[in-house]
């Protein structure tokens, strides 16, 4: 109860305003975080769809542009396939980084001492730069100048940015390698998370380690599971520093994702309505990819893992 | 080396650069508006009082010193008139001009490309006509090549001062690796194609070509169409003209191009090479490619890079040689004309005043003319190979004679296109050089974005 002045009980018709005070000032606490995410994220977005039925190219007049941006956007094949290859990316590097990421967060969580320094060594691809791993990988497959011809190992001397399969398959790749370990720490902490009662329970029931592996570990890091995935797919979608450095979107349209048609259709291309155009419908895949794997996850997402403990 | 090739070589800074122009293109346009009051506390002298005129540039040595150079001697000679200027790198300077004439912070002299992003000034009605200044400073007019005024006119009107240097597309070829097959320098296309399968039997790549870049490939379509048709057929394009792709001059060009693919006529894995490493440079100096068409900027890389290549005479040059029964001149030649001067038309009368004379006098002083061919460029001035000598002299000599007898001289298409096309352009010359599309289709493709 609210502690007021003197001990005679309040009424409640005079309690109710007080607990709309006490509501206001909860409601205050919100106010910098509420304005930061509306000046720099609500208002630029509506900015976004407004200039989506506008022409502009960047430095003459906005005029209004009506359905035209988005004719020209949705009729374009180029979008088709720069969904297609977004989603390529998405769904094979979230199949690749997730068991990765699992197999690798639950050795890590073990409480080796060598275990903690191979952890340390994992996390740096992390502070790299992607800028910084493009430009270093790129040099690394140069066909005639790279890691290939300077092992003199012939099977890494592949056209390996020059053909669209091959290209992918090095974007898959990299991604990965990036991004392994900043998933792996997320398992990591979720398997500690885990009561040990459990583990013991399970051992004394005769469950071998792979046993455990299956019935408990990967059960109980089911939201773990569902976090890092939003993460892994929503960040995929605005995927654009890695690639448009390390194929500019190339060969030909073979790795041009949503982000990077977005970047030549505005700034390249001086079109920025159909860019924006492009920039709506990635946030509303991102919402809507987002809110299904809500969904996945249960509704009931407040149920505990842990009944009966 | 060149303006351009910082514009070319820094394709990795460009993306770097991405980073902060693409991504917050997620979380807003309206950022963009908002990014214009800093452009303008960046310019300097760009709004203040008083006469005078602010000028933007490109840094980058060793023209950074020579605009500089251009600023001061003004300046020392025009008290009362300064000319403020603001250097910026090569691709941050695009952004940044377009998001100061979008913001209506323009200096009021802009450095650009001429071509289709003058163009799209002109049509945003951001830069001023100067067909006037040009019948008052007749004698300035009569000095620059009349090829580089191609770039800076629009709808008949000219809109910049070229200044600076004019670069040529050239054939590079590795004498070295010529003699070690017992080759000839190649004096027809059919020779090229001849060249390709002994340069491969002896194991050396026949063209080094670092395809990732897009633009490179570009270069052999704007000699192949000039030679087979002549300028007039990109010139249709250029033009607006309908269908001007479906040109048979065209559709023959872009067959004979892929035949040169398809019989290996480049380095294994070009699509993944770039030019912004220079690695194409590096395979022709190593010799393992014998011959290379790039822009007259790589010259300089090479020298530097390439250890005793050109210094031992390794490297040879020529003008993309002519194809048979093509209607083309072979003395056309293609590349960067020349750089441009522009003056806003949102300035004041006095800035522009300013602008004006600073653009009469400080460009082609002999101290400026001197100093362009020091750096090993050829100014855009005629008679300007009189004050050529030193260690290049036969480079220099080779480059003015290209941009003097040239009776074309093309800007690079993706310059000389408004940028949406350039865009669609470059897009299908990398699919047409991975053979993933026809002549017919790269035709059809183009000819849909045709004045756009």
């Amino acid at each position: 109860m609210t502690a007021g002045p003197g001990t005679v009980p309040v009424p409640p018709s005079v309690a109710a305003p007080r607990g709309g005070g006490r509501h206001g000032s909860l409601w205050w606490l919100v106010v910098p975080a509420l304005v930061f995410f509306v000046t720099f994220g609500v208002v630029p977005l509506l900015g976004v769809l407004g200039l989506s039925f506008a022409n502009w190219n960047g430095i003459g007049a906005i005029t209004p542009g009506g359905l035209g941006a988005w004719r020209q956007v949705l009729g374009d094949p180029g979008l088709l396939h720069s969904l297609w290859v977004t989603f390529e990316i998405m769904a094979i590097s979230w199949a690749v980084q997730t068991p990765a990421s699992i197999l690798l967060g639950t050795f890590l969580a073990g409480p080796q001492r060598y275990r903690g320094f191979l952890a340390v060594l994992y996390v740096l691809p992390l502070l790299l730069s992607s800028a910084a791993l493009a430009v270093t990988w790129k040099a690394l497959l140069d066909p005639n100048f790279g890691l290939g011809a300077g092992l003199k190992i012939p099977l890494l001397s592949q056209n390996w940015l020059g053909e669209g399969g091959l290209a992918v398959g090095v974007v898959i790749f990299i991604v990965s390698w990036q991004f392994v370990p900043f998933h792996a720490l997320i398992y990591q902490g979720g398997v500690r998370q885990i009561p040990r009662s459990l583990y013991e329970a399970a051992e004394i029931d005769g469950a071998g380690r792979i046993r455990q592996f299956f019935s408990l570990t990967l059960p109980q890091l089911k939201y773990t599971i569902i976090t890092s995935s939003t993460l892994m797919v929503v960040g995929s979608l605005t995927f654009f520093d890695l690639i448009f450095v390390l194929t500019a979107g190339g060969p030909g349209d073979a790795t041009r994702v949503l982000a990077v048609e977005m970047y030549q259709t505005g700034f390249l291309g001086n079109q920025m309505g159909p860019a924006s155009a492009i920039a709506v419908i990635i946030v509303l895949s991102g919402l809507v990819i987002a809110q299904l794997l809500r969904r996945l996850g249960g509704r009931d997402a407040s149920a505990s893992q842990l009944e009966g403990m | 080396m060149d303006p351009q090739t910082q514009h070319r070589q820094t394709a990795t800074r460009r993306a770097v650069l991405g980073l902060a122009a693409g991504l917050p293109l997620i979380g807003g346009l309206a950022a963009c508006g908002s990014s214009g009051p800093g452009a303008s506390s960046s310019s300097g002298g760009g709004g203040g009082s008083g006469t005078g005129a602010s000028f933007w540039s490109l840094s980058g040595q060793p023209q950074e010193d020579i605009r500089k150079q251009s600023v001061e001697q003004y300046n020392a000679a025009n008290p009362n008139e300064k000319v403020t200027l603001t250097l910026f790198q090569n691709d941050a300077y695009k952004q940044k001009v377009k998001t100061a004439l979008g913001a209506g912070q323009a200096p009021t002299i802009l450095w650009g490309w001429g071509g289709g992003g003058l163009k799209s000034w002109v049509d945003a009605g951001q830069v001023d006509d100067l067909t006037d200044f040009f019948s008052q400073n007749a004698a300035l007019k009569d000095r620059i090549f009349p090829s580089s005024f191609g770039a800076a006119t629009v709808d008949g009107k000219v809109y910049a001062l070229p200044c600076e240097t004019v670069t040529p597309i050239v054939l590079y070829w590795n004498k070295k690796v010529f003699d070690k097959v017992g080759a000839q320098p190649p004096q027809s296309w059919g020779d090229i194609l001849d060249l390709v399968p002994k340069f491969n039997a002896a194991g050396i790549a026949p063209f080094s070509l670092g395809g990732q870049s897009r633009w490179t490939n570009m270069m052999w379509l704007e000699f192949l169409f000039d030679r087979i048709g002549g300028p007039e057929v990109f010139q249709a394009v250029f033009d607006g003209e309908k269908d001007a792709w479906s040109n048979p001059a065209a559709i023959q060009a872009l067959t004979e191009m892929q035949k040169l693919i398809k019989a290996n006529g480049f380095v294994k894995g070009f699509a993944s090479i770039t030019a912004d490493s220079n690695a194409d440079q590096a395979l022709l100096y190593t010799g393992k490619a014998a011959m290379m068409v790039h822009g007259a900027w790589t010259y300089g890389g090479m020298k530097n890079d390439g250890g005793d290549f050109v210094s031992s005479g390794g490297l040879g040059y020529m003008n993309f040689p002519g194809v048979d029964g093509g209607k083309g001149d072979p003395s056309d030649s293609v590349g960067n004309p020349a750089q441009y001067l522009s003056i806003s038309s949102k300035a004041s009368a006095d800035e522009k005043k300013a602008a004006m004379d600073f653009l009469a006098k400080s460009q082609f002083t002999d101290e400026m003319l001197k100093a362009w061919i020091g750096s090993g460029n050829i100014p855009v001035v005629q008679g300007s190979d009189s004050l050529i000598g030193g260690d290049d002299a036969d480079w220099l000599k080779f480059q003015y004679d290209i941009a003097s007898n040239a009776k074309t001289f093309a800007q690079s298409w993706d310059q000389a296109l408004p940028p949406t096309q350039a865009e669609v352009l470059l897009d299908n010359i990398a699919k047409l050089f991975q053979l993933s599309i026809s002549p017919e289709q790269f035709a059809s493709n183009l000819n849909a974005v045709i004045g756009t």
